[in-house]
């Protein structure tokens, strides 16, 4: 039998019962039902399947579920707070920053993360920190620009 | 609805491609050709509660169908965009279209929408006329509701006219509403799939989660070109909960979770046979060339190429090379298909549904009628999706399982190796320029890999002879439809030649593409982009790293000016800056021209620059991003996008045509800044020193 898995996710507890060297991403997808996380390559190689793990960008293709244990993890679908949209979906939505949106879960997460240490970086600092993260649409410019724009507006995500 | 043959679909498409008039000719009118349905409620259901509904076999592929279709039923309708409700891709319930590709959403899909919402308005004004006892001319409409101007207080709505049943009216052609009265052609319109993507709602194929779905992972051969024969699944089959489907050459292993599939399927051990061929991507090019050799034809033939040589003062010979290309959309292949009550209803992750309802029917020699395609949200396309092979692969293994929807998976190994590339291909050209340096006095094209496809241009070129190879399966992997197949590779062969004779002759290479243009909206193009841009005419190189290229896609017309620095040390290509002017007539929705053209730019950065499928016989090197490689974010340079204001009320497809100059504009900025030219895209950092050590 494999032994439950607890962690928090999006703000409640879960408990799972999975192998604990199954990935991350398959438990939330496939096993609770939460496909906004996405898969793009299953080799830590696109940033599409990016989660937060205790606010950490994470790539849930390459995290074994055992290592969360305990953690607070947040997706995609965590991030709008009683319906209201978190500054970063907000300025994805507002500059229009991805097209085939396959990434954007990915991207959203990522610059969320970035943002949170450092709401204030310079281009160059939030080329460097999306450099993980693949879009094929070529979205990259307005992606730059929307994650740009939530430094300048609000001083960070919240 | 009247349907036609996938053999007429495919004529009616190639005469449009090939159909070049100059872009005023085009009528706004709208057209209905043959394969439309006649009928406008065939697109356009008004229910009880007045929602317009829109229904088109289109797809969104993140191209942004969805908001500009919805854009021109709102403008002939008086609507907000947002309260047009799309749906897309689904065979039962669209009428027939043609594939999302080739650019054709605007240029054949939108005029007939727009006649079907025109005639539309018509028929609710005639209604609402009946209904309110006045003239039709007496009353007002906006946001689903009519009334009598005078007496605003006669009024009705959409949804009391229409009580959701079909209107019977029919008015045949009716003009929609002149461009000076339109209010919503031309604004900037939040894209309607925005809160779907942004919020990780937006479900894509894989995303579907059918009761009692078996995910497939499909054993597949080590190469192309290979078969499975015989296989052990002891072991795959020892795993609780596996189920194994075979179906002559098709082996899946079955599982309800995804990821267990997939490991199940590593312990099945299959032989396989089969001749791979013996090339690699190295001699690919020679290859092609000597198996085109013995079958080259003449597909364009203009004007006597010998008499033109002797008229040449300058002469120039280049070689011209692609590699093949993977589409690498982000999401792989993915489909679900479920077989039930004798239909086959696949929800596939595509760019074609009514291709991809035929190919499923006929694969598992059904009745068409008994096929259906429901697409979700598509995670990219750029032509990889115009063919079905993962819905057929779910399909067949769904027809063994009556009532278990079944789901393939392609992972981005299976991508890389199913995939049918962008074709590797070669171009020569041998062309001159006379003593005036103001005409072009021969030009000679000898292709293998590659087709005649978008080869003339709005140049001035007297003379233009085309060969390419009618040779049947030249390649010895599979290719398929790239954005702007043909175009690109023969632009990129035609302005880096046109480059090169320039510099030999010492001459400006904007101020030889202007003496060149024979097309006003060319000039004015040039221009444009040449202004945008703040070019300084001077003959190359000059050491600025500044190149130009101009590029057509059928009636739309590019004009891309890129600035790059080269390290000499490494050969690595920085773009700095890249600027796109684009005349595709009128635009429609300009924000979404806008990111197709900017999408189209940085997703050539990688054409140009890295991405190469690399192969030895049939095995595919390329198995993930580590070695394929897609432009991240430290390769993007500054992008400028400029519309021509055309006049024309025309409109052009724009997924293709910004594609076609990118790695041209590149190469000729790299020979810019560094007097090296690169011939063979992708130029990569390898090639670029190697042709840094060309230089004299
Ligand atoms: S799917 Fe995890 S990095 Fe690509
Ligand atoms: S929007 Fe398609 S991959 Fe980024």
């Amino acid at each position: 039998m494999d032994a439950p898995v607890s962690f928090v996710l999006n703000g409640k507890p879960v408990t799972v019962t999975s192998p604990r060297d199954r990935m991350l991403v398959w438990v939330l997808r496939d096993e609770l039902g939460l496909t906004g996380t996405k898969v793009g390559c299953e080799a830590g190689l696109c940033g599409a399947c990016t989660v937060l793990v205790d606010q950490e960008a994470v790539l849930s293709c390459s995290t074994a579920l055992g290592d969360v244990a305990g953690k607070s993890i947040l997706t995609i679908e965590g991030l709008a707070l009683d319906g209201k949209l978190d500054p970063v979906q907000k300025a994805f939505q507002d500059h229009h920053a991805f097209q085939c949106g396959y990434c954007t879960s990915g991207m959203i997460m990522a610059a969320w993360a970035f943002l949170k240490k450092k709401p204030k970086a310079t281009r160059a600092e939030i080329v460097a920190a999306m450099e993980g993260n693949i879009c094929r649409c070529g979205a990259h410019v307005r992606i730059l620009d929307a994650v740009e724009s939530v430094g300048k507006a609000t001083g960070g995500v919240r | 609805m009247r349907r036609r043959t996938l053999l007429q679909t495919a004529a009616a498409g190639a005469l449009t491609f090939f159909f070049r008039t100059p872009a005023s000719a085009a009528p706004i009118e709208p057209t209905r050709p043959g394969a439309y349905a006649e009928d406008f409620n065939a697109y356009l259901k008004i229910s009880a509660d007045g929602r317009v509904g829109c229904f088109v076999g289109k797809t969104e592929l993140g191209q942004g169908a969805t908001t500009v279709l919805a854009m021109l039923v709102a403008e002939e309708l008086e609507l907000d965009p947002a309260r047009v409700d799309m749906l897309l891709g689904d065979t039962d319930l669209c009428p027939w279209d043609l594939p999302t590709g080739g650019s054709l959403t605007m240029w054949h899909t939108a005029p007939v929408l727009r006649g079907a919402a025109a005639e539309a308005r018509a028929v609710l004004l005639g209604l609402a006329a009946k209904a309110l006892g006045a003239p039709a001319a007496d009353l007002a409409l906006k946001d689903g509701a009519l009334w009598v101007k005078a007496d605003p207080k006669r009024r009705t709505t959409f949804g009391e006219l229409v009580q959701g049943r079909k209107m019977a009216r029919h008015l045949g052609k009716v003009k929609p509403k002149p461009l000076s009265e339109c209010t919503v052609i031309g604004r900037r319109v939040p894209r309607k799939d925005a809160l779907a993507k942004i919020t990780g709602a937006a479900k894509y194929a894989g995303d579907l989660r059918l009761p009692g779905t078996l995910h497939a992972c499909l054993l597949r051969p080590p190469a192309q070109g290979l078969k499975l024969t015989t296989a052990d699944t002891a072991a795959a089959e020892r795993v609780p909960g596996v189920r194994i489907v075979r179906d002559g050459t098709l082996l899946a292993v079955l599982h309800a979770q995804p990821d267990t599939a997939r490991k199940a399927l590593a312990l099945v051990k299959g032989t396989f046979e089969g001749t791979e061929p013996d090339v690699d991507d190295v001699r690919i090019y020679q290859y092609l060339v000597d198996k085109a050799a013995p079958g080259q034809r003449v597909m364009i033939a203009r004007g006597d190429v010998a008499a033109g040589e002797k008229r040449a003062a300058t002469v120039v010979e280049g070689e011209y090379r692609n590699a093949y290309e993977g589409h690498a959309t982000l999401e792989p292949h993915t489909s679900v298909a479920k077989w039930e009550e004798g239909r086959m209803t696949v929800w596939a992750s595509n760019q074609s549904p009514f291709v991809f309802r035929d190919s499923v029917a006929e694969a598992l020699k059904l009745d068409k009628d008994k096929v259906r395609i429901v697409t979700p949200f598509v995670g990219g396309g750029f032509g990889g999706k115009l063919v079905a092979p993962a819905a057929v692969e779910a399909a067949r293994i769904a027809r063994q399982l009556p009532g278990v929807p079944i789901q393939v998976a392609w992972n981005r190994e299976e991508d890389f190796l199913l995939d049918g590339y962008r074709p590797a291909a070669v171009v020569k050209i041998r062309s001159g320029l006379d003593a005036g340096r103001g005409a072009i006095t021969f030009w000679d094209n000898i292709a293998a890999g590659v087709s005649q496809g978008e080869a003339e241009f709005a140049y001035d070129m007297q003379t233009n002879r085309y060969q390419a190879p009618a040779v049947p399966d030249l390649h010895p992997l599979k290719v398929g439809a790239w954005r702007a197949p043909n175009a690109h590779t023969n632009a990129f062969a035609r302005e880096c030649q046109l480059d090169a004779l320039a510099a030999k002759a010492g001459l400006d290479p904007a101020t030889l593409r202007r003496r060149l243009a024979n097309d006003p909206r060319l000039l004015r193009l040039l221009d444009l982009a040449l202004e945008a841009f703040g070019w300084e005419p001077a003959p190359g190189p000059t050491g600025r790293g500044i190149g130009l290229a101009c590029g057509a896609w059928r009636q739309a017309l590019v004009v891309a000016v890129a600035q790059v620095a080269v390290d000499k040390a490494t050969g690595k290509v920085q773009v700095l800056r890249f600027l796109e002017a684009v005349d595709v007539g009128l635009v429609v929705n300009p924000d979404g021209a806008r990111q197709q053209v900017e999408g189209a730019i940085t997703m050539c950065l990688g054409q140009a620059l890295s991405e190469e499928i690399r192969f030895k016989g049939g095995h595919i090197l390329d198995k993930n991003f580590d070695t394929y490689l897609l432009p991240r974010f430290s390769a993007i340079p500054r992008i400028q996008v400029v519309f021509a204001d055309s006049g024309t009320t025309t409109t052009q497809g724009i997924g293709e045509p910004p594609v076609v100059p990118v790695a041209a504009a590149l190469a000729n900025a790299v020979f810019d800044a560094t007097g090296a030219r690169v011939t063979h895209v992708p130029f990569t950092p390898a090639r670029v020193l190697e042709a840094l050590k060309r230089v004299p």
